[in-house]
């Protein structure tokens, strides 16, 4: 793939993403059909005690070839029901979701999956869970060989090819689990609040990984999180979801992520910038409790 | 020398204080042979039992009759219960097929329903060999289902993302994630299958320990039967460790995740 995926992604910010034009009552008047994704009047709802629960409601947006989308929203917003519907995981109960125009059915390697708690198989080790995917889909050995050892230079994990899951910590389990998903060269990357449970440090360092993994290689990667500052650290698009049941009600594309890698800008959270972007969604997710 | 630990000290020392109680009360004269034999008499019937047997079967005989007996019935309880139960497990229709046969003649004592078996199959060693199947494969079974169904529906999803189908979750995934379980099965129905085999050698037998030992009681040889539970006691902890240390060896991820 060419660089120019990168040119698009802000400039003209509009052209590609076209924010602009959507509504978020649910109609996206795009023309143009290069999505990857596209989310078209998503509802999910299920029974519950007390009558039918409305998790999302309404979801219509496109994910387009290289972005890295984080979705923000309140605890309870249902977007790790969103993404698990992405996934395959579940059906939604109204709407479709269609991957390069096709409609997805059930769950396939094309979505690659990273999970909050990352489910590894400790009877494997580190180098046996990264080839499990190329494993089961019958590619040759010495073809997924060297790609073993290419994702584990990847996430900095050469030296702990052979040690076994439970001798990881949990940075470098997530990182595993990464690896695992991205050596299928899966079509987008889910991530499903995969930091939420590490300490700060380690979460940084996953953070500049999977920054530098997504601008690299050019993946599209569909983030979940709740943290509004690493979402910011690392989207080029934010989504944000409202409260009970879940709608889109903010869509902005942000910039932050790649001043810190093309300008090699660490400290980019303490500008001015930054805590303005930070500050109006914060403001917005707590005006929805 | 490492220290032993202060737990293992305490084992020793309740072997040693029943030791010391049984030399005591027998030795003070005070006891009655018949009731409790003395350690001394039993050590000796054990090597006249050892050398010169015990109506016609050497203690080894009696000892291999039975082993082989639990062995071959419990192998035969691994390789089906195992499959049958994970697959059970997996398939909620296989389960629903099942389920009925295994929930009836579980809690039924096998000793009940061994005289069916005996009516069906012969006094000889086939009705020995079912009743201690049948035994073992409850436990494994439930066991397998149980370690199948409690399974992180992240593991399977996540394979399913990876590319695996389901015959390739069921043997890479499934299998693996439930072997902890399995194993707990496998220790379970090595007991029951243990004490079945004792109380089916007691009903109908010529040889094995379970036999000898019913039969000295008739003969009111308490050294002999004395010597005989010891010796079944004792195999029952080493068939015990013995599947501890094979899943030991396998499952080297117990209790680390």
């Amino acid at each position: 793939m060419s660089d120019n995926w990168k040119e698009q992604l802000y400039e003209p910010a509009g052209e590609l993403i076209k924010v602009e034009n959507v509504g978020f009552d649910g109609r996206e008047q795009l023309t143009e059909s290069e999505e990857l994704i596209s989310i078209e009047s998503v509802d999910l709802s299920y029974s519950g005690k007390t009558g039918v629960i409305k998790a999302l409601e309404n979801i219509t947006f496109n994910i387009y070839p290289g972005e890295f989308i984080c979705v923000l929203g309140p605890s309870g917003c249902g977007k790790s029901t969103l993404l698990k519907i992405i996934a395959g995981f579940i059906k939604p109960t109204a709407g479709g979701i269609k991957l390069d125009g096709a409609e997805i059915k059930g769950t396939d390697w094309h979505r690659g999956v990273v999970f909050q708690n990352p489910p590894l198989y400790e009877w494997y080790s580190v180098r046996s869970n990264i080839a499990f995917g190329p494993k089961m889909r019958k590619v040759p050995k010495a073809e997924y060989e060297p790609l073993v050892d290419e994702y584990l230079a990847k996430v900095g994990l050469t030296e702990f090819a052979n040690k076994k899951i439970y001798e990881l910590s949990g940075g470098m389990k997530q990182r595993v689990s990464i690896a695992r998903a991205l050596i299928n060269d899966p079509e987008i990357l889910l991530m499903d609040e995969p930091f939420g449970a590490l300490d700060a440090l380690t979460r940084e360092s996953v953070q500049d990984l999977t920054r530098k993994i997504w601008w690299d290689t050019g993946k599209t990667i569909f983030f979940i999180t709740h943290d509004v500052e690493e979402a910011l650290l690392l989207a080029s698009r934010i989504i944000v979801l409202s409260r009970h049941p879940g709608k889109v009600i903010e869509d902005i594309s942000v910039n932050f992520s790649r001043q810190m890698i093309e300008d090699n800008a660490a400290d980019i959270k303490f500008s001015p910038g930054f805590y303005k972007c930070r500050e109006k969604l914060l403001k917005l997710i707590n005006s929805q409790r | 020398m490492k220290k032993p630990k202060t737990e293992t000290c305490l084992t020793i020392l309740t072997v040693v204080v029943i030791f010391a109680a049984w030399f005591l009360a027998t030795g003070s004269g005070n006891v009655s042979k018949l009731f409790i034999p003395a350690p001394a008499d039993v050590w000796k019937s054990f090597l006249d039992v050892l050398s010169d047997g015990y109506k016609g079967h050497t203690l080894l005989d009696h000892l291999g009759t039975s082993m082989q007996r639990l062995v071959i019935a419990y192998l035969l309880c691994v390789v089906t219960a195992v499959p049958i139960g994970l697959l059970s497990g997996y398939n909620s229709k296989v389960r629903a097929l099942l389920e009925p046969i295994i929930e009836f003649y579980r809690p039924l004592p096998p000793l009940a329903y061994y005289t069916i078996l005996v009516l069906w199959l012969g006094i000889d060693e086939e009705s020995k060999l079912a009743l201690l199947y049948l035994a073992g494969f409850a436990p494994i079974y439930i066991a397998c289902v149980a370690g199948v169904v409690r399974i992180r529906e992240d593991y399977i999803n996540g394979a399913l993302t990876l590319g695996a189908n389901k015959r390739q979750i069921f043997f890479y995934v499934i299998f693996p994630a439930a072997l902890t379980d399995v194993f707990t099965g496998l220790r379970t129905a090595l007991g029951v299958e243990y004490t079945t085999l004792v109380a089916a050698e007691m009903v109908a037998a010529t040889a094995g320990v379970g036999w000898m030992v019913l039969d000295a009681s008739n003969y009111l040889r308490s050294d002999v039967v004395f010597m005989g539970v010891i010796i079944m006691g004792i195999t029952g902890i080493i068939l015990d460790k013995l599947i501890q240390l094979i899943e030991k060896h396998i499952i080297h991820w117990k209790g680390r995740n």
